[in-house]
């Protein structure tokens, strides 16, 4: 069957139950969406399916069916960042930064449904994504400003 | 048998870890170990100290401290470029090889009863003495926040040594005098041009490496000091950073375990048909107290794991049996009494006692344990994120009945640790695997589950407090802590004996620089139960919320003011300076119905915290946080606000909600549905203040967590009026 990923197509043999994580990670070598839980707690292998935000432990492969999957590769890259991964630069807000891929993806969703979200909608959409490093205060600066609502 | 093994070998903690640096003398302290970077260096590469490597492609800088998460490779590679003259962001890192040459002085220091604001002869002495023992044992070891204070001097000193050196080989090579030239951006440059460094290999062959460089003067530093761009900071955020995790080699084979969740009790019997006719399942294989699938991914390996059907052997213990030995520890004989002065029993006023207690934690860093393992008769290579890549090393050649020398460790960044990357029971069981499929890479990677159910926790802990006021002042405090040794437990599974009195039982309550006429401080040893480690702050975690807890409680009985009976009884002045800092950050003005106040000081830095809180229908919210800490001398303003920030909103989380308990089968968290974890929405605004106001450098991963959780939960006190004496406080008050 296939996958399309990162704007590229995939054709992939797998088992019906296989999480779209491991489809990523294993079949695939895409290595940013992370693996923390494998329940949905923590929000480390969190990607895009058409641009909303999903925890890819917790969608079967199968199911992704004709959607486009966008992991963290496909948002930005070293040399030109998405405005999100451009405010987490900018703020240092990763500190061992294992959790930071599923941040910034669960961050971007949350900026293309509500371009500028209120404190509480930032704490709400980002509460599903643990830090166990808590860079928190800094995930909510970076959100704000990649929202245009800070300077610095 | 060599120096460095018998100085394990006898490795004492307490003050007897004094005599291996005196009974091995100052001899073979004055030896300089092998540069490790020459062993295999190419006829084209040359090593300038262990920690400056050139080769065709430019400089790599040697970073041997870990870095998981606390920013340890951006500092160590900027104390390298403040001297050597090179750009941190374009030059290479390596956390270079697993050598003693590479050892922590400071860190032995953190096992001896030295208060680190005591300044005395004896004080100085044993300290002295104790990086000798880490010089001497090799403890190529990277905690107890010693990054910084062990390497300020030493990576500035090679950087420098490196920069003369290369002066050195160019003034040779062009006929001019070294003073006339100078280094920058990976250049040295002289009057007609500019040399890169690569291109001076050839030459430095010819010419002695300049020792004893004198530093420069701190004002005319241009990275140290100021807000760093960390190394890995454009990686971690685009998500291109690669952790053990994410490592594939040719060949490689994906591999989970499932042990025993009674660590050592054994597999009574293993049914394993399921499993391995899954699909992808290459074998089913048998290792130390449970089994390991190897699968063709890790998602199937997983799968098949779960399919395991296993009868375990072995009782564990429980929580209720757990409690009770704390009780009965705290009841009887003393380890250690490092605080006795005046006579607590005899001192005057109304005396007030509390009993507190917190329960085992586990690190639980997001990346879930995961170690490489490649065996053949000949060698074993290991790619694994550790804080001690020695010990790592040797317990892989004890299982390989190897040689130390054929056994190589790549050590990876960590995604976390909190000091559970001290432990490697997975690299022995990635290597007990590797073994029986000899050649191949195995990349064992844990369950949550079975990462969560074999933790090495921070050990569950119990006090009794008492205490007197008079005339509106607190007059007298005794704390008694039970707990079990993390260095006996720790030692114990490296095959090293732990003798003397415990200090981590007390750390942060026995060198609390408090002066009261009556105080006293006792530390109580349980008897080894469940394995533990060294958690985040490690004693200090729990003693900093059991001594400030018993401290508020006594100055609320005396009517005092929190911040000014603390800072009547605070004769250290660092102290006081972080008290009065945070006070006027907050514009204290007493507890306010909604304010709670905490201090503590450990791994030399006093760090002082008010929280705000406010009672809602929901339960407490935490609206504000404020920290001051002293430093000494603050490297990275970025990095100290984020570790400081860090390590107390840790402390909250866990405070508040984490626990793992015992109920005869083993640990009963499995995941982070049921361990918490401080999520965005409970986290207060936090602010920070870093001061550098001289003095010994200090590292500031730790110290930010002991005041964190006592001062919330006076200022939940101040709120409610209820006192929480027991962690979690999810037990007994309701958050929003
Ligand atoms: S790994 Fe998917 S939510 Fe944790
Ligand atoms: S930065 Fe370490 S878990 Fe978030």
């Amino acid at each position: 069957m296939r996958i399309r990923v990162n704007g590229t197509d995939h054709e992939v043999d797998f088992e019906e139950d296989m999480p779209l994580l491991w489809l990523l990670r294993d079949e695939l070598g895409i290595h940013g969406p992370k693996y923390g839980c494998g329940i949905g707690q923590c929000g480390a292998c969190t990607v895009h399916l058409d641009g909303v935000a999903v925890r890819a432990c917790q969608v079967w492969a199968a199911d992704v069916g004709a959607a486009e999957v966008t992991t963290i590769e496909g948002l930005g890259t070293e040399d030109a960042p998405h405005p999100v991964q451009q405010a987490w630069i900018d703020l240092q807000v990763a500190q061992c930064g294992y959790c930071q891929p599923g941040q910034v993806m669960q961050a971007a969703s949350l900026l293309n449904e509500t371009p500028n979200p209120t404190d509480a909608e930032i704490d709400d959409a980002m509460s599903g994504n643990l830090c166990r490093c808590a860079s928190y205060p800094r995930i909510r600066a970076a959100v704000r400003r990649a929202a245009g609502q800070e300077g610095a | 048998m060599g120096l460095g093994k018998i100085a394990r070998r006898s490795f004492l903690i307490g003050t007897a870890a004094l005599g291996a640096g005196v009974a091995f003398g100052v001899y073979s302290y004055r030896r300089e170990g092998e540069n490790p970077l020459r062993a295999g260096l190419a006829p084209d590469a040359a090593a300038l100290t262990p920690y400056v490597l050139l080769d065709p492609e430019g400089v790599t800088l040697i970073t041997p401290r870990a870095d998981v998460g606390q920013g340890a490779a951006s500092v160590q590679a900027h104390l390298l470029a403040e001297e050597l003259d090179v750009d941190p962001a374009e030059v290479r890192l390596s956390p270079g090889p697993a050598s003693p040459v590479y050892h922590n002085g400071k860190v032995a220091a953190e096992g001896m009863p030295l208060a680190a604001w005591d300044d005395g002869f004896a004080a100085r002495t044993g300290r002295a003495a104790s990086e000798v023992a880490g010089k001497l044992m090799g403890l190529h070891l990277t905690g107890g926040s010693t990054t910084v204070p062990d390497m300020y001097d030493r990576l500035r000193a090679a950087g420098a040594s490196a920069r003369e050196t290369l002066k050195a080989a160019a003034a040779a090579r062009l006929g001019v005098p070294a003073e006339t030239l100078r280094t920058e951006g990976g250049r040295v440059i002289w009057a007609e041009g500019a040399l890169p460094y690569a291109e001076l290999i050839p030459a430095l062959a010819e010419v002695e490496v300049v020792q004893d460089v004198p530093l420069r003067d701190p004002s005319d530093w241009r990275h140290l000091g100021r807000p760093h761009r960390r190394v890995d900071i454009v990686a971690k955020s685009v998500g291109t950073f690669r952790y053990g995790g994410d490592l594939v080699l040719e060949d490689m084979v994906h591999a989970t375990v499932v042990t025993n969740p009674t660590r050592g009790g054994g597999v009574v019997s293993m049914d394993a048909s399921e499993a391995e006719a899954m699909r992808g399942v290459e074998a089913v294989l048998p290792i130390t107290d449970g089994a390991a699938v190897l699968a063709d991914n890790d998602w199937r390996a997983f799968k098949a794991a779960r399919a395991l059907r296993f009868e375990w052997g072995g009782a564990g213990p429980r929580d209720d049996s757990l409690l009770e030995m704390h009780a009965a520890a705290l009841d009887g004989d003393r380890d250690s009494a490092f605080t006795d002065e005046g006579d607590v029993d005899a001192a005057p006023g109304k005396r007030i006692e509390a009993e507190y207690r917190v329960p085992f934690l586990h690190h639980a860093p997001l990346e879930p344990a995961t170690a490489t393992v490649r065996y053949t008769p000949e060698a074993t290579e290991i790619w694994v994120a550790t804080q001690a890549p020695i010990f790592v090393a040797e317990a892989v050649a004890r299982l390989t009945g190897q040689d130390r020398e054929q056994v190589t460790v790549h050590v990876l960044p960590a995604g976390g640790s909190f000091g559970h990357r001290l432990e490697h029971e997975w690299v022995e069981q990635a290597t007990e695997i590797a073994r029986q499929v000899p050649g191949r890479p195995i990349r064992l990677m844990l369950s949550r589950e079975q990462d969560m159910t074999h933790g090495f926790y921070r050990p569950m802990a119990m006090a009794r407090g008492r205490g007197t006021v008079e005339t509106g002042q607190v007059r007298s405090l005794d704390l008694a802590v039970a707990a079990q040794s993390v260095a006996e437990s720790q030692l114990g599974r490296l095959g090293y004996p732990a003798l003397g009195p415990d200090v981590a039982i007390v750390a942060g309550a026995w060198d609390a620089p408090y002066t009261l006429p009556d105080r006293r401080i006792t530390g109580h040893r349980v008897p080894a139960t469940v394995p533990v480690s060294s958690w985040r702050s490690v004693g200090a975690s729990h003693n900093g919320f059991f001594l400030e807890s018993l401290m508020d409680e006594l100055i609320h009985e005396a009517g005092a003011d929190p911040v000014e009976e603390r800072l009547r009884l605070l004769s250290h002045a660092p102290s006081r300076r972080v008290l009065e800092t945070v006070a006027e950050m907050a514009s204290w003005n007493g507890p306010e119905g909604k304010r709670g106040v905490a201090f503590a000081f450990s791994f030399g830095v006093p760090v002082a915290q008010i929280m705000e809180v406010r009672e809602t229908s929901q339960g407490i919210v935490m609206d504000r946080l404020w920290i001051a800490a002293e430093l000494g001398r603050v490297l990275d303003p970025v990095n100290a606000e984020a570790q400081l920030s860090g390590g107390a909103l840790f402390g909250i989380g866990h405070a508040i909600a984490a626990e793992i308990t015992f109920g005869g089968a083993g640990p009963e968290q499995q995941n982070f549905d049921t361990y918490e974890s401080l999520r965005l929405w409970q986290v207060p605004q936090v602010e920070v203040r870093a001061l550098g106001s001289g003095g010994s450098i200090r590292g500031v991963g730790e110290p930010g967590l002991p005041p964190a959780a006592p001062a919330l939960a006076n200022a939940i006190f101040a709120a409610t009026g209820t006192r929480l004496r027991r962690m979690p406080f999810s037990a007994e008050m309701r958050f929003a």
